[in-house]
């Protein structure tokens, strides 16, 4: 079953200098595991391989049922000095759930 | 040392520019012992800095008369402390200023500037950017620096039973560590509460965005009232653990879901979430829901703070120049394209670095995500940088040209410049930073 990582999960934005931060927190908790296992670094690089030029970064936070992506060389050089229109990446979190999962199937 | 069974911190401000009246409704309804109010970002403290240089009076917040004349008066009926940050630039002008609107008001009170932060003229251009890995005299002109001061900086301020403390520069979550350390007697050594204070303050610092603000998605996470959105409160118990809710008739939503998202929000390693007080370890933080908007926040865990404070450096970095101009109905894309052609042909050999984004379009993503339709309109952004101030307009001049040299159909154009000032951040050994305290009172 394919859907958009928006249907299972949320995510919000952060930004230190040049480096964005992506929270990815399932709305069930019992998703945490499929989330875990299916969005990798690998998928999130390949994913923003337009927009995100460094190292990407995985912390798993199993007490809240959160992962937490970290991306350095993500935001045009940061909020201060950067062109782009949104120098802060806030609208990037929604970037992060236009992703394409292929789910396994439910029986 | 005395103890209180709990004590309760409401954040009435998460940003500068934010609201004024969730505030006034802590101030009013919370039943709080502490409002913080968080006003300070990386950027406005550079730009309080350099109003503060062309007028010595100024440099604090702009809103911050705004702000203490609605509050004073619940602050002082309901004896709530205030802590905040919008001194800026300038601490001992913004106490100067609150006397002065006491005196308009005929409350009597007691304000402490908290200063010390300010460490422009210990640097001396050569220190490295741990951005750039270079001097930061080579970034440009240096014209602020201002050191991260942690909670034993606030601690004497608040020993001065002062109604107000006012700040520069400190650490967001120090805003809410200190109080919590002046009531409950904690030693700033013990590193497992203050983490846990530090957990408290992180959720809190930017007010709405933990009452579901910043997290609202009609289509998915639907948030009640956002209109009316109320800021947060925190219960605080001796043990380090916190209860985060609001007062009752006012909107938002507080939930599991906005609590996590709020607690990973521009943390670079939940292990090691670093402040000038603790290493604080968000990993082993737990949360529950214990009533309709009312999370529980147990655990966090700590290790010792940093040797050094992070500074942030303000340097002028030239002037960005903008153009916008749109186009709509059939072909709009295309014309668009067209019109943004154009002008990188004509500017590219003076602005290398020019931008042309396409707003309803690929403005903010580029096209690897976005979808492959016809939209409606679209509006040409054009962006680049300049040393000075023409330079920069040259941009806007070329986008309004657009108006008779075409494509068809190019409406609505707007033209900005803008000083940019950039930031850079230098660690400094901490024993090197003195903060002091400066009271002023009224009626005292």
């Amino acid at each position: 079953m394919g859907i958009k990582l928006y249907e299972i999960a949320h995510s919000r934005a952060g930004d230190k200098g040049n480096t964005l931060i992506l929270s990815l927190i399932p709305y069930e908790e019992k998703d945490y595991e499929l989330l875990r296992n299916l969005i990798t670094v690998d998928k999130v690089k390949e994913h923003f391989k337009e927009i995100i030029h460094g190292e990407i970064v995985r912390y798993e936070l199993p007490n809240i049922s959160a992962l937490q992506f970290v991306c350095l060389q993500a935001l045009a050089g940061g909020v201060t000095t950067s062109l782009v229109m949104d120098t802060h990446g806030k609208t990037l979190s929604y970037a992060l759930l236009e992703m394409n999962l292929e789910l396994p199937e439910i029986t | 040392m005395k103890q209180r069974d709990k004590v309760r911190i409401g954040c009435g401000a998460g940003f500068s520019g934010d609201r004024l009246e969730p505030a006034v409704i802590l101030a009013e309804k919370g039943d709080l012992d502490y409002l913080v109010l968080e006003c300070l970002a990386e950027r406005t403290i550079a730009l309080a800095q350099k109003r503060k240089a062309t007028d010595p009076a100024q440099g604090y917040d702009p809103l911050l008369e705004r702000r203490i004349t609605l509050l004073l008066p619940l602050l002082k009926k309901n004896k709530i402390r205030l802590i905040t940050n919008m001194g800026a630039a300038n601490p001992v002008a913004a106490a100067g200023k609150i006397i002065e609107i006491a005196k308009r008001q005929g409350i009597s009170i007691k304000v402490a500037a908290v200063t010390g932060d300010d460490v422009l003229k210990s640097i001396s251009g050569d220190e490295i950017a741990m951005e750039t890995g270079k001097p930061i005299s080579e970034s440009g002109q240096v014209i602020s620096a201002n050191a991260y001061l942690g909670a034993d900086a606030i601690l004497p301020a608040l020993e001065t039973g002062a109604d107000i403390i006012i700040t520069g520069r400190v650490a967001d979550p120090s805003l809410f560590v200190a109080p919590l350390v002046h009531e409950f007697g904690w030693s700033l050594d013990d590193v497992d509460i203050i983490a846990k204070a530090t957990v408290t303050g992180h959720l809190m610092e930017c007010a709405g965005q933990i009452t579901g603000g910043y997290f609202a998605d009609p289509v998915k996470k639907p948030i009640e009232n956002m209109s009316t959105l109320g800021h947060p409160f925190a219960d605080v118990w001796p043990d380090g653990s916190a209860t985060i809710s609001k007062v009752n008739e006012t909107g938002g939503n507080i939930t599991l879901a906005t609590v996590k998202e709020q607690l990973l929000y521009e943390v670079t390693n939940p292990h090691q979430y670093l402040t000038p007080d603790v290493s604080a370890d968000f990993t082993t933080v737990f949360l529950k829901q214990d009533g309709k908007n009312r999370i529980k926040v147990t655990g966090g865990s700590g290790n010792k703070k940093p040797s050094t404070l992070k500074v942030s450096i303000g340097y002028k970095a030239g002037f960005t120049g903008e153009g916008e101009i749109t186009y709509a109905g059939a072909g709009a894309r295309e014309r668009a394209h067209l019109a943004g052609e154009i002008i990188q042909q004509r500017l590219k050999s003076q602005f290398p670095d020019l931008r042309t984004d396409y707003i309803g379009h690929t403005s903010v993503h580029p096209s690897s995500l976005a979808n492959d339709c016809q939209p409606y309109e679209v509006r040409l952004r054009v962006a680049g940088k300049g040393a000075t101030a023409d330079q920069a307009a040259i941009i806007g001049e070329e986008v309004e040209a657009l108006y008779t040299n075409g494509p068809a159909g190019g409406g609505g154009v707007r033209k900005y410049v803008n000083e940019v000032i950039g930031i850079v951040s230098v660690l400094i050994d901490r024993n090197k930073i003195k903060p002091s305290v400066i009271v002023k009172s009224y009626g005292h």
